[in-house]
């Protein structure tokens, strides 16, 4: 029951002391704006080069955004906590990790899915793209998992903001490295052998392919293994960023480094 | 003469290598357009474009310097202010539009590193041949289109940070500029009510110049146009800085907002 409360109320308070800056005049244009002319700027390179629709631009892009909550978010959760000073006295607490960090990282798969939800709606306004109505409740689920996903692997840079001092440089690498390895904006198979394989174990590749495939009448059951398979990455990344969070908790513990910047 | 001279050169200077060692800048100004250039020139080879990798190495490059200026000058006032410097930089003898010019100029200076950095790309990966059409005119496109870009900085820099949040102004503009300057694209492309917008915007000028100058085509329009823009650029920027410093010692608001 107390690991519950920790997830919940833990996980919301937590998001509010650390993004109480998050004003909507900062997070309109940060998290809204700025991800809105990302989907037309690639939709009209999209269209300059021939290269497929507006809706493959929409919903490689739209998907992709939902990152931005992901890996930022959990890369300033768990390093807003090392910069405001307050790492020390979370971890001396005997609260269940799993509940501690896994209630900071919901908030930001939610913001993730309302990202890409807006991302989707104006897009697909604004763009020349026709999305069946029955595509969009396995698009919405393949975009919570996706996001899940994304927020993992930025779980994963926030365990290493433990240890390092400027993981925003990675997180900000890894939103470039997403555009261009997971098909985002170019169809994975026209993309080199090496990439591809990279692409193949990232987050967003399968969860992009699916909606993809959604998008253009397939069903949720024809796509699950894409879906399958991006909810095991996340769950890969997941667990990969936990137990670098233990061992960097108990290091750190060791060499009295938390709050070392 | 000389001592603004040399204020300007020791102040570019300051700022080129306080830019160069920052993390963020280097990501925007070296990496990041390596990546969008990578990404446009498989989208074009995936298209119907192939051979634009020329095209899509500039256009990055473009990009970087752009994203440079957005975040370098569009932040330089706050970033003085969270540093404590603004202080300084206000109460030192020399006029604020000297010590701010050569800041704004430096950060689209460290848009050299995009250029240099998407056509080295080009050329080592893809082998793509550095042989440009008009390669005296490339260097003064490059020169014209670096001098116009700090020139708007100047603007951005006294404008921005009459806004409370104007880092989300920085984060919002950065793709939309992209895509009105026509970087990777034709601008004929675009609906035609935004072409009074790319008309005033120096990456506009800039992209064609550098293009004019390594395809083939007459960039001297271009280079005009960077110019004439960069004029008028620096008389809005001295009237905003202007405003701004006034308003600021008026209201005993420099430090704070």
């Amino acid at each position: 029951m107390n690991g519950v409360r920790i997830f919940f109320i833990g996980g919301y308070l937590a998001y509010r002391a650390l993004f109480n800056w998050i004003h909507w005049t900062m997070y309109v244009p940060t998290m809204l704006g700025g991800p809105i002319f990302q989907i037309l700027f690639f939709a009209y390179v999209g269209r300059y080069a021939g290269l497929q629709s507006d809706e493959f631009f929409l919903v490689g892009n739209a998907v992709a955004i939902c990152s931005l909550g992901g890996i930022f978010g959990m890369a300033m959760t768990i390093g807003g906590e090392r910069w405001t000073q307050t790492l020390s006295s979370i971890l001396v607490t005997p609260a269940n990790r799993l509940a501690l960090f896994l209630g900071r990282a919901l908030p930001n798969i939610a913001n993730g899915v309302i990202v890409s939800a807006v991302g989707f709606t104006v897009g697909y306004v604004l763009l020349d793209v026709s999305l069946p109505a029955s595509a969009i409740p396995g698009i919405a689920l393949i975009v919570v998992v996706a996001s899940f996903s994304c927020t993992a692997f930025g779980t994963l840079i926030g365990a290493f903001g433990l240890r390092g001092r400027d993981i925003f440089f990675f997180a900000n690498l890894m939103i470039f490295v997403f555009l261009l390895f997971c098909g985002v904006n170019v169809p994975v198979d026209a993309l080199p052998t090496w990439m591809q394989d990279i692409g193949k174990v990232l987050p967003l590749t399968h969860g992009i392919e699916a909606a993809r495939e959604v998008a253009d009448g397939a069903s949720l059951g024809d796509v699950s293994d894409l879906v399958l398979t991006e909810a095991g990455i996340g769950f890969f990344y997941a667990a990969l960023a936990y137990s670098l969070l233990r061992l960097f908790e108990v290091d750190g513990r060791r060499r009295a480094s938390f709050e070392t910047m | 003469m000389t001592h603004a001279f040399r204020l300007f050169w020791f102040s570019w200077l300051f700022n080129m290598k306080n830019l160069t060692t920052s993390g963020f800048f280097i990501l925007n100004a070296t990496i990041s357009p390596v990546f969008f250039a990578t990404i446009a020139h498989y989208m074009f080879e995936s298209g119907s474009r192939p051979g634009s990798l020329l095209f899509a190495s500039l256009g990055a490059g473009m990009m970087g310097i752009w994203s440079s200026v957005l975040f370098g000058s569009g932040g330089l006032i706050q970033w003085q202010r969270w540093q404590g410097t603004l202080e300084y930089v206000i109460g030192v003898p020399p006029r604020l539009f000297q010590v701010v010019l050569p800041m704004t100029i430096a950060t689209a200076s460290i848009g050299l590193y995009s250029i240099a950095s998407t056509l080295l790309w080009g050329w080592a990966i893809f082998d793509l041949p550095l042989d440009f059409a008009h390669p005296v005119w490339f260097v003064v496109a490059l020169v014209a289109a670096i001098v116009s870009l700090g020139l708007l900085g100047l603007v951005m820099s006294s404008t921005f940070v009459l806004m409370r949040n104007a880092n989300s102004l920085s984060n919002l503009l950065e793709y939309p500029i992209w895509l009105v300057t026509g970087l990777l694209i034709s601008l004929s492309l675009l609906p035609g009510w935004t072409r009074p917008i790319s008309y005033i915007l120096a990456p506009t000028w800039g992209i064609k110049g550098l293009r004019d100058a390594a395809m083939g085509g007459n960039p001297g329009p271009a280079v005009a146009a960077c110019l004439v823009l960069g004029l008028v650029y620096l008389v809005i920027g001295h009237f905003t800085l202007g405003y701004f410093e006034v308003r600021a010692r008026r209201s005993a608001t420099l430090a704070l907002r």
